[in-house]
């Protein structure tokens, strides 16, 4: 019989979205000088606010507080620091269902992984490092390490206030400053976090949140005063920050793009595999740097495998990010969208095959249906860029050695998945593939225990665990 | 209701005639299946619990998952009067309310079945357990005449448990030539093989045993016999799902599903129908291809029913008992 579910939105009343924001300079809110820009709601396409933009000189403003901040707090003692870090961790924890509603109207996601991943792992954040904070001479860089200063961060739209908690709770548990820069299409739960700043009495300047798109960043990550730069976002935009702090003292870490190969071996739990896939792709509408975009199929199930996938993909539920049943929302921008039916069409004419399932997308706001190429190969564009979409390119294999050598052929290097039941084959991959990140029998876990980073073009740099302390402190006299 | 599964075998089997030959070449077979892991199957069923089920689909699936229900005791303490209590509640659930439907059928140890037959008659089925149920510790005489005396008091199923020492020692010939044979002895009554999978412990296990199962031409699958902890779980009947719908793309036969024991509350009878609907297909949402055992969840259902349906949460007191 048909079980047709009920729609089941989660109620929006619990947030407060005001008409317009301005800055969190120095521990107020404050007009930017800027020309103001409009955030929207990717599923509808209703504004949601007007945002201030930070010009050079509201940065300024911004790094002239994070330094004048930075005396103070650096100076803290540790136990001291991690009060303010676990404070925010609990309030984080408390306004948890207010974060997670704005995250999926500002970005699109599904309530269901805003609510169940992005949040949560945003609080865990803030306790794991909270944590470290009096314990910095364990952290692997001598008795008594120092930090660098004030931090320059820009993050971007997919993960925003994941990729937030991944800046600032390590920076400011090290004993640094921030001026951060939240992605212009999703200012919104940043500036929410710069009111729980406020609810945990952080010292005023120790957070900074200056919005705006590229200029503003620009205009951070080359300010004088700024020591350190660290940013997340494309490969291309990374290369731009890399030559225009080159000559200069500041240090860097920068987490870019990616192409990850999930490989499937013929001995792998296929049935998790599925999901492993379903999960490694579609997963935030595969608006992910981590996304097992590229399939490696061993050849002896690569038919098997497929069919599973495909009636896996037909249960997806593609809509309303609010709703508790949806697992893809929408793409998060009008300009996101025309790159990914661009790529997809350019893979059509290179001549893989296309297949999505019958699935209705609703007539406003940016929508993609999760979709499959099968006959791709290496030569291909979709196997190569990263589309950064619900789009999965299917290529396959015959012997390990091969599944190695086309893991490994592009220009990235941020994650892979191995699949297989046998644990030798686990290590023997993981020991040769060139990524950052190799999961096991899963894909797309993330714990703040557990650092972060690429290889090659996907950048340079780790954050999270002890490892992601070393991009925040200097070793000490 | 009776069931409706078609007893002719299918062409599709026959390719599996060479996997039961012999005993390696069945355990070559059941150990070359897919492995499960742990970590993801659970997170899948986990996943899969956090479906919100509201209004017209819970009311949907309520009604649903009463006509699901194998009522069930099995207790050396049942006598005839409870029984046919039990008997009179499959029938009609709450009295209160004559839109209330039925229960799949009554689920008593075989000594039972006749009293169970004299009050629902051909309206709900009657299930026995037998093979020497729970633990399957006995012979093959004996629990083939347990199974052939049920089903001459009248039994419409016969929920029968595998030998679970055979199984762990490798002795899956044995496992399956018991199945056969009762099968064989169930004559027209339908047939549910439960694994007492809180005993076979792991879920690679639990996939092979359905293979076992189903090669060997059960009409159900079953988890537990509700006298071993844990009983039915979220992932074990993922796993036994995957096992049914996988099972008939290769053969074109269907075989239903049944957990039994640990499921007390409606929202977790939803959990399960939403797995249902989404890992086996809409194909199983009917009791014919989906059961619960179960007691006390009856009445769960029955409390969350009136209070969609008048918007206030009566007290036990306001359902019957048995």
């Amino acid at each position: 019989m048909n079980f047709e579910y009920a729609p089941a939105p989660e109620s929006r009343a619990i947030v407060d979205i005001k008409p317009s924001y301005g800055l969190f300079i120095d521990g107020d809110f404050v007009d930017g000088h800027g020309t103001a820009f409009k955030s929207v709601n990717p599923a509808t396409e209703e504004t949601l606010a007007e945002i201030a933009e930070a010009d050079a000189a509201d940065v300024d403003r911004a790094v002239k507080a994070a330094r004048k901040a930075f005396r103070g707090w650096s100076r803290m003692p540790g136990r001291e620091r991690s009060k303010y870090l676990y404070r925010i961790a609990r309030i984080i924890q408390e306004r948890s269902r207010e974060l997670a509603v704005l995250e999926s109207i500002d970005n699109g996601k599904p309530i269901k992984e805003s609510r169940d991943v992005d949040v949560p792992i945003v609080a865990a954040h803030f306790f794991y490092y909270a944590g470290w904070a009096d314990k910095l001479e364990h952290a692997g860089l001598g008795a008594n390490p120092q930090p660098l200063g004030v931090a320059g961060q820009v993050i971007p739209w997919n993960f925003p206030l994941l990729m937030l908690a991944w800046k600032i709770a390590p920076a400011l548990a090290c004993g640094n400053t921030v001026v951060l820069k939240p992605a212009e299409t999703t200012p919104l739960t940043a500036l929410l976090f710069a009111e729980i700043c406020q609810q945990a009495d952080l010292p005023n300047g120790v957070v900074n949140i200056v919005t705006g798109a590229g200029a503003t960043g620009e205009a951070l990550v080359t300010h004088p005063d700024v020591d350190k730069v660290a940013f997340t976002g494309s490969t291309g935009v990374g290369k731009a920050i890399a030559r225009s702090i080159a000559g200069t003292d500041k240090k860097a870490t920068l987490e870019l793009g990616g192409k990850a190969a999930n490989i499937v071996f013929d001995d792998a739990p296929i049935d998790q595999a599925v999901e492993g896939i379903v999960g490694g792709i579609f997963f935030n509408q595969g608006h992910v740097c981590c996304a097992g975009s590229r399939l490696l199929l061993q050849e002896s199930v690569a038919e098997e495998v497929m069919a599973k996938l495909k009636r896996r993909m037909a249960t997806l539920r593609v809509g309303d990010p609010l709703d508790k049943n949806t697992d893809i929302g929408a793409i998060n921008s009008a300009a996101q969208l025309a790159r990914i039916r661009a790529l997809a069409e350019i893979g059509e004419d290179e001549g893989a095959e296309r297949w999505s399932p019958p699935c209705e997308l609703p007539s406003a706001g940016y929508w993609f249906p999760p979709t499959v190429f099968t006959g791709v190969s290496q030569a291909h564009r979709i196997a190569r860029e990263e589309i950064f979409g619900p789009v999965l390119s299917v290529l396959t294999f015959r012997t390990p050695a091969e599944a190695v050598e086309k893991a490994n052929n592009t220009p990235y290097g941020l994650s892979a998945g191995v699949w297989t039941e046998k644990g030798s084959r686990i290590l023997f991959m993981a020991d040769r593939l060139r990524a950052g990140v190799v999961w096991a029998n899963t894909f797309n876990k993330f714990d703040p225990a557990s650092p972060f980073g690429g290889y090659k073009e996907s950048g340079y740099g780790r954050e999270g665990g002890r490892q992601g302390l070393s991009a925040y402190l200097k070793a000490g006299a | 209701m009776p069931v409706t599964a078609s007893t002719a075998p299918s062409p599709g089997l026959s390719a599996y005639a060479d996997v039961t030959a012999s005993e390696a070449s069945l355990r070559r077979f059941l150990h070359g299946l897919p492995g499960v892991d742990q970590v993801g199957a659970e997170a899948r069923a986990a996943g899969l619990g956090t479906r919100s089920i509201k209004t017209t689909a819970k009311a949907l699936a309520l009604d649903l998952a009463i006509t699901m229900v194998d009522l069930t005791t099995l207790e050396g303490q049942d006598t005839p009067g409870k029984v046919r209590a039990l008997a009179n509640k499959a029938l009609r659930p709450d009295p209160a309310d004559p839109t209330c439907p039925a229960v799949a059928a009554v689920c008593v140890y075989g000594d039972m079945v006749g009293v169970v037959k004299e009050v629902v008659g051909d309206k709900v089925n009657v299930a026995a357990v037998a093979t020497a149920f729970p633990s399957g510790r006995a012979s093959m005489e004996v629990k083939l005449a347990d199974t052939r005396e049920a089903v001459a008091a009248g039994a419409d199923e016969i929920d029968m448990v595998i030998d679970r020492g055979a199984f762990l020692a490798g002795r899956y010939l044995q496992v399956y030539e018991e199945i056969v044979a009762v099968k064989e002895a169930c004559g027209s009554a339908h047939l549910k093989v439960i694994f007492e999978t809180g005993e076979l412990q792991t879920y690679d296990n639990v996939r092979r045993a359905s293979w076992l199962a189903m090669l060997a031409g059960t009409d159900f699958i079953k988890t537990s016999t509700g006298k071993v902890q844990p009983a039915a779980t979220l992932p074990v009947t993922l796993v036994m799902l995957e096992a049914v719908r996988d099972f008939r793309e290769a053969t074109g036969v269907q075989i239903g599903v049944k957990p039994a024991g640990g499921i007390r509350t409606a929202k977790d009878a939803i959990k399960y129908l939403v797995m249902v609907n989404e890992v086996a297909g809409p194909d199983w949402l009917t009791p014919t291809w989906f059961r619960f055992g179960a007691s006390t969840l009856l009445n769960e259902l029955l409390m969350q029913r009136t209070k969609l349906a008048t918007g206030r949460y009566s007290g036990p007191d306001y359902f019957t008992l048995d």
